[in-house]
């Protein structure tokens, strides 16, 4: 998987209010989501991004709740994955369950900055940063969760257990 | 070399002697747990998987508890639709308004959580059960799903991070300040993927209710869980709650840590986090003049018997600032009834507070107390994000009971010294 797409670039500690309203939590549909997208964190995200583009950040991105609603709303709104310095552990754990990709870069989530063009290659990690002519690469993910991401995220995994368990 | 309490307990329940940080285990789960908000995507996750059932009626727990009573209809859809789940799923553990109490005042109370147990809960605060010494965490929705479904769940075995606590709390300090403070002192990710352990004697002389407002707030570190070795205080707690049988670890002397910090608790004063992060705190003396439209007294974090008592000792005989809306939120229908038993309920009718049924509402701006925009709340909750309580434009100081109540009092933040 190969993702192409224009920066928008965040701070430290972007909590999961930020990324979605509680206000908003009173239903998962992920299109309804999408339309609140960051919106305290920046009321006209969702006007500005088109499909595809990349949210960059620094560290403890997706800090605070459990709430899958924040990848969920990330990915229904178009966003095509997200690189940061760091991420919050649950947030780690939806976005792979989610399929929502994720890519951990101290080095890249310096060195980028707000309107770049990044190609991402989700198979080495490699991140081009095409505005800037300079490469980053992200920690690989262990190899079971390569197993869950390969499969399609966790409920493609835990049906292939039931049944042979069965 | 040994083993800490989190390792012990994930080996335990992945069967094997040994766990090493950052193996990956199966660990199964003695139960999983999801509120009003988590359940319905969980359910609809748990239909994709092809079970019927869920792995066990008894340990899959459902509390519908942030937008209840239902606050809007698109709320009330989500509470049904996991009202109707535990009905055909036939759960013994569905705890339906009239009965259901915040779910992380509730589980211990009810004796469902227990030492030494492995809990996965759709709820970052989850790992208020740590105060139990047990392995408790927060995960997504479909994590969950799986859980409801196999009974067990992948983890990555957590360094442990040590805190211990030296010498004796100053009057009104308590464990929501020494966790404020430690958040302070770490950071919002200080404690990043690793489990939390707090030791010492000031821990030791904390009560259960302390210690949990304590692990509560592990999360607010980044850490996966909060542990607090369970002592003869623990024991004493959930013996006469238990319903089956438990196991009461400890970390070996020769445990590795990947740090450790000490604290002399005795110089540590009432704390404040200020807005927009729970690690912007500071002693009450230095919170200058901040003026104040709303206290909240209530959440996971400090809904107990305890936290109440605490506040109705600082507002009896007094009544609140004119321009303070306060609103007490007792966690569970027992901390309610025990409340009304000691006479605290008149002492906070009497000082013109509201008091609410058990519900998260107002601590994620759900509803039960929303500020407008430029309003300033001082909450015993956890969390003092941007809008966390309402407009993107509010402010949510977070404090124990004792600076929440003496607050209230004076219309602006100050410590109960202010007003006694």
């Amino acid at each position: 998987m190969r993702f192409e797409g224009k920066v928008w670039k965040f701070g430290k500690d972007i909590d999961t209010d930020l990324i979605i309203p509680a206000r908003y939590l009173n239903t998962s549909d992920p299109a309804e989501l999408a339309k609140h997208c960051m919106e305290d964190a920046d009321k006209e995200f969702v006007n500005k991004i088109s499909g595809g583009d990349i949210i960059v950040a620094d560290k403890n991105f997706g800090c605070g709740s459990s709430r899958e609603h924040a990848p969920i709303a990330i990915k229904a709104a178009g966003i095509s994955c997200v690189v940061a310095k760091s991420f919050a552990r649950i947030f780690y754990r939806n976005s792979i369950n989610i399929g929502l990709p994720i890519f951990e870069s101290p080095e890249a989530a310096e060195a980028i900055q707000e309107g770049d063009t990044l190609v991402v290659d989700a198979n080495t990690g490699v991140i081009k940063n095409l505005t800037r002519g300079e490469e980053y690469v992200a920690a690989p993910f262990p190899e079971f969760m390569q197993n869950l991401i390969a499969k399609g995220g966790l409920i493609n995994y835990v049906r292939e257990k039931v049944k042979d368990n069965a | 070399m040994g083993m800490t309490l989190a390792e012990k307990i994930l080996a335990a329940h992945a069967g094997k002697d040994k766990v090493v940080p950052g193996e990956l285990i199966n660990s199964k789960l003695d139960a999983v747990l999801a509120n009003d908000i988590t359940a319905p995507v969980a359910i609809k996750e748990f239909a994709k998987i092809g079970v019927e059932k869920v792995f066990d009626k008894d340990r899959v727990i459902l509390v519908p508890d942030h937008f209840t009573p239902n606050k809007d209809i698109q709320s009330a859809e989500q509470s049904k639709m996991v009202r109707e789940f535990a009905r055909k799923q036939e759960l013994t553990q569905y705890f339906e308004v009239g009965r259901m109490g915040i779910e992380h005042v509730l589980l211990h109370e009810q004796g469902l959580v227990l030492p030494g147990d492995v809990i996965i809960g759709a709820d970052s605060h989850t790992c208020t059960y740590g105060a139990l010494g047990a392995f408790a965490t927060g995960v997504g929705s479909t994590d969950l799903a799986a859980g409801m479904a196999l009974g067990e769940t992948w983890f990555k075995v957590p360094e442990s991070m040590k805190f211990v606590y030296n010498g004796e709390l100053s009057k009104w300090v308590g464990g929501k300040d020494l966790i404020l403070y430690t958040i302070g002192d770490i950071g919002v990710d200080g404690a990043l993927y690793r489990a939390m352990e707090f030791t010492g004697e000031a821990i030791r002389n904390l009560s259960m209710d302390g210690r949990f407002s304590m692990s509560n707030m592990a999360i607010e570190a980044g850490g996966k869980c909060g542990l607090i070795e369970a002592d003869e205080k623990t024991i004493a707690y959930v013996e006469s709650r238990a319903k089956r049988p438990y196991k009461v670890y400890q970390s070996d002397a020769d445990a590795q840590y990947v740090e450790v910090r000490e604290y002399d608790v005795s110089k540590i004063e009432l704390q404040v986090a200020f807005p927009h992060l729970p690690e912007n705190t500071r002693g009450v003396s230095e919170a200058g003049h901040v003026q104040i439209d709303q206290v909240i007294i209530g959440s996971c974090t400090n809904g107990r018997i305890e936290d109440l008592r605490i506040a109705a000792e600082i507002l009896q005989g007094k009544t609140v600032h004119p321009y303070v809306r306060t609103i007490v939120i007792p966690g569970s229908q027992q901390v309610w009834l025990q409340a009304v038993k000691e006479g605290l309920m008149e002492i906070f009718i009497n000082a013109n507070v509201a008091v609410s049924t058990p519900t998260c509402g107002p601590c994620l701006g759900g509803h039960m107390g929303i500020l407008a925009a430029g309003e300033r709340a001082v909450a015993t909750t956890n969390r003092n994000f941007v809008g966390r309580m309402g407009h993107p434009e509010s402010e949510v100081y977070l404090a124990g009971p004792a600076v929440a109540a003496a607050s209230a009092i004076t219309g602006r933040i100050v410590g109960p010294e202010g007003v006694l």
